[in-house]
């Protein structure tokens, strides 16, 4: 494992070809190991902080309005009204056209506006449609982009398009001031259909210039798994050892509870490590998560359930 | 992004110990006869101890001859009054029965396994006991149709069965030499290992819960001595065996020229080969499995590891960054992935052949691990630059011990694989399935696994080539070893 740079794009394919298989039966029988550990007492209270310090509170949903997507920016602010102690939330996430409000919402606060381009969820769109989808939210304030992979493009092998298209959504991140919004690059494996298809998307987005790789849009069936979350940090694990950069994970969508999300959390302290347990390189992608989190805080805490009128809705 | 100047957050696991208090341990047990809990007749016995603590756990009767021969005496008379005279589908009820107890007091059947053994719960608990449970289901299904066993119209018993188990699977190797046997219409005499005896005795005492009638099994608990006297009895018609090749060949001497059958199950020393377009991360998982699951006390353990040259860096690489996260320490930890060693005779032997790989010059790795202060411990350790000439590559070592062997062609990973005494199990890893195929027929292994290693199947035989023994447990075959072929007179 020698350090070397970033490939350039005419390595990437061979890059791609080069990469070991994933056995299935293997991956899952680890996933499901990983996912026995017990965590308890001040481990516990441990994981539940950072995994609230790491979620991308989230509404994509249609019907969403300023006002929802300002309630949402007040509860990433004060996650539990009633324990000052409760750590903030990594960033909410909105489409681009709630960017404005929930960057106003937030003011200077260290949360992020992650907002998602490209034609979410389907990224079936021109590639100009993209760029400027991309190009508005940075405008309105996004700090985090997650743009969509054409899965189409890459099922029918046109891998060079994904490709040219995450560069492309990379340089449109820029803002004029020369910095830049962070990309994180939605595989959606659930439509990738296979690990070892997983594993080349992972590599694919990293070589073209992710700064995370995220699973779902969370509106396509499987969304995030551990499996494949498992897949992917072995993914930035081996990238970093190879090329010397560190890429974030997101898995996102069909994370609800606590005890999911401590399996998550064991599963990147085991795999990926330690400098991947911060909200700089790993997210969940969560709307209802972070209450059953609250939940479980504030039993901790006071030693009795108090159950959801206890956490706020949004 | 945001710069959220969270410095990354280390998970510390807090312990998650498993509580003793399920476990109703007794200061003494006797020996189970006829279906009852008896003193030894010369009123010997002996300590089993916890090898993570060195704590006793409790005194156990010393079977001497005067306990064999009743316990052979008992196995007789229920095998001619009552187990070979019941249908096959009577027989098959008290296992289901049995199996359905044992899934009941799993976790009862998983701390106290752990307790005597020293394996982590994680493993009693969800690999040992769960298959012991398959194994008594999977051969009650069989108990009525033994005719379809391949062995003829109607096989028979053998008679009253032998059978001497060791002390790295208690619980699971009773099962598959308990379970095939009583299936068949055998009775038997069990004699587990000293140092594990107490999951035995309480199989006996399912086997009471379950009704069984009185001498179908017998437990007769003590060392060396105990298991001579019971193979070498006249009154048994055959014997089975699992542990080292050294005493399977006195038995097998002591056998020689009765009309006892007999089966072994022996030593190993098994490759786990690895090419260059395997699934890594998986190969390593199944590395890291076929040699410390079980703390490495397993015949068909993955010790000798042969990896193909081209890739020999990379899978050193993540082989030792996968072993800086196992777990060693206290087997009832449920966040524990390798326990204690066995006992100290153990310890002192994986000590003694790790330092002869020291001295013929192989480099030793081990993770940085604190090892508790008291009880039996050994970190997990590999050994690089190993040689078909040293011992530590033909030697069994019985530990979590792991010598790395490279090649470079399929061919001399076949003709390493093959250079050994022993012949128990292999592993194949590779993308390649014709590969798999080619190589699994070459392996002179009675078990090859490919991409995985270490499962067990109740429905796959399993059994070894030349010092590894001979004759099949597990599956159709295991039930061959208790049946004598029927014919349309028989």
């Amino acid at each position: 494992m020698t350090t070397t740079s970033e490939p350039a794009a005419s390595d990437v394919a061979p890059l791609l070809t080069d990469l070991p298989g994933v056995d299935a039966v293997g991956l899952e029988a680890r996933a499901a190991a990983l996912a026995t550990r017990s965590i308890k007492k001040e481990a516990k209270a441990t994981a539940i902080d950072l995994a609230i310090s790491m979620v991308d509170l989230t509404t994509l949903e249609g019907a969403d309005t300023p006002g929802k997507v300002r309630s949402l920016a007040a509860k990433a602010l004060r996650p539990d009204p009633s324990d000052p102690t409760c750590p903030q939330v990594a960033a909410v996430c909105v489409y681009p056209d709630l960017v404005a409000t929930a960057r106003e919402v937030l003011g200077d606060a260290p949360i992020g506006v992650a907002s998602v381009a490209t034609a979410f969820p389907s990224g079936r769109a021109p590639m100009s449609v993209k760029v400027d989808d991309t190009t508005m939210a940075v405008e309105a304030g996004a700090s985090e982009i997650d743009m969509v992979i054409d899965r189409g493009a890459f099922l029918a092998g046109d891998l060079r398009k994904v490709y040219d298209e995450i560069v492309a959504i990379r340089a449109a991140c820029e803002r004029p001031d020369g910095s830049r919004a962070h990309l994180k690059v939605i595989l959606e494996t659930g439509e990738l259909a296979t690990y070892d298809n997983v594993r080349r998307a992972s590599w694919l987005a990293m070589a073209a210039g992710a700064d995370f790789i995220k699973t779902s849009t969370g509106k396509v069936s499987p969304a995030a798994t551990l499996p494949v979350t498992l897949l992917m940090l072995e993914a930035v694990r081996d990238y970093r050892d190879a090329f010397g950069r560190q890429i974030g994970v997101k898995p996102a969508g069909g994370i609800r509870t606590t005890k999911d999300a401590i399996k998550y959390l064991v599963t990147v302290n085991e795999t990926a490590g330690l400098d991947w347990m911060t909200p700089t390189w790993f997210r969940f992608g969560a709307s209802s998560l972070l209450n059953d989190l609250l939940m479980q805080r504030q039993k901790l805490t006071t030693g009795r359930y108090a159950g959801p009128d206890y956490v706020t809705i949004d | 992004m945001t710069d959220h100047a969270i410095p990354p957050v280390a998970l510390e696991y807090a312990p998650a110990p498993e509580s003793r208090a399920i476990v109703d341990l007794r200061p003494s047990y006797g020996l189970f006869v006829d279906g009852a809990f008896v003193d030894g007749a010369d009123g010997r016995s002996f300590k089993t101890v916890n090898p993570a603590s060195e704590e006793v756990l409790a005194e156990v009767a010393e079977a001497g001859d005067a306990d064999v021969d009743a316990a052979v005496a008992a196995a007789r008379r229920a095998y001619q009054r009552v187990w070979s005279r019941m249908p096959g589908h009577e027989r098959a009820k008290y296992l289901y029965r049995i199996a359905r107890i044992l899934a009941e007091r799993s976790r009862e059947l998983a701390v106290l396994e752990s307790l005597d053994n020293g394996k982590p719960i994680r493993e009693s608990r969800d690999v040992d006991v769960p298959l012991v449970s398959q194994w008594f289901f999977y051969y009650a299904g069989w108990a009525d149709k033994l005719e379809h066993a391949g062995l003829g119209t109607s096989p028979r018993p053998l008679g009253v069965a032998a059978q001497v188990i060791p002390w790295n699977f208690p619980l699971l190797m009773l099962s598959w030499k308990i379970a095939p046997a009583l299936a068949a219409g055998n009775t038997v005499v069990l004699k587990p290992a000293e140092t594990t005896p107490l999951t035995a005795l309480l199989f006996a005492e399912i086997c009471q819960q379950a009704d069984l009638p009185p001498g179908v099994v017998n437990i007769v608990t003590g060392a060396g001595e105990t298991g001579r006297a019971l193979v070498s009895h006249p009154g048994v018609d055959k014997v089975a065996f699992t542990g080292s090749t050294d005493v399977g060949r006195q038995i097998a001497r002591s056998v020689a020229g009765t009309d006892k059958r007999l089966t072994l199950e022996l030593g190993g020393k098994a490759a786990n080969i690895l090419f260059d377009d395997a699934p890594l991360d998986q190969a390593v998982e199944g590395i890291v499995s076929g040699i410390f699951f079980n703390q490495g006390h397993v015949c068909c353990a993955g010790s000798r590891l042969l990896v193909q040259e081209n890739v020999y860096d990379d899978v050193m690489d993540r082989l030792k960054r996968r072993m800086t996260t196992l777990r060693v320490g206290d087997p009832l930890d449920k966040n524990t992935d390798v326990g204690a060693i066995n006992s100290r005779e153990q310890l002192d032997r994986i000590t003694e052949l790790a330092r002869t790989g020291d001295a013929e010059g192989a480099e030793r790795w081990s993770p940085p691990c604190d090892l508790p202060s008291s009880g039996f411990w050994y970190a997990p350790t590999i050994f690089t630059g190993v040689t078909q000439a040293h011992r530590i590559a033909r030697e069994e070592i019985f530990g979590p011990v792991l010598s790395v062997l490279t090649f470079r062609t399929p061919d001399e990973a076949v003709a390493k694989a093959n250079n050994t005494p022993y012949g128990l199990s292999a592993g194949v890893w590779t993308e390649k399935g014709s590969r798999i195929l080619a190589m699994a027929d070459r392996l002179r292994a009675g078990v090859v696994w490919a991409n995985t290693f270490n499962k067990f199947d109740p429905a796959s035989p399993f059994g070894g080539y030349k010092e590894s023994g001979y004759g099949r447990e597990g599956g159709r075959h295991g039930l061959a070893a208790y049946l004598a072929e029927g014919g349309e007179d028989a």
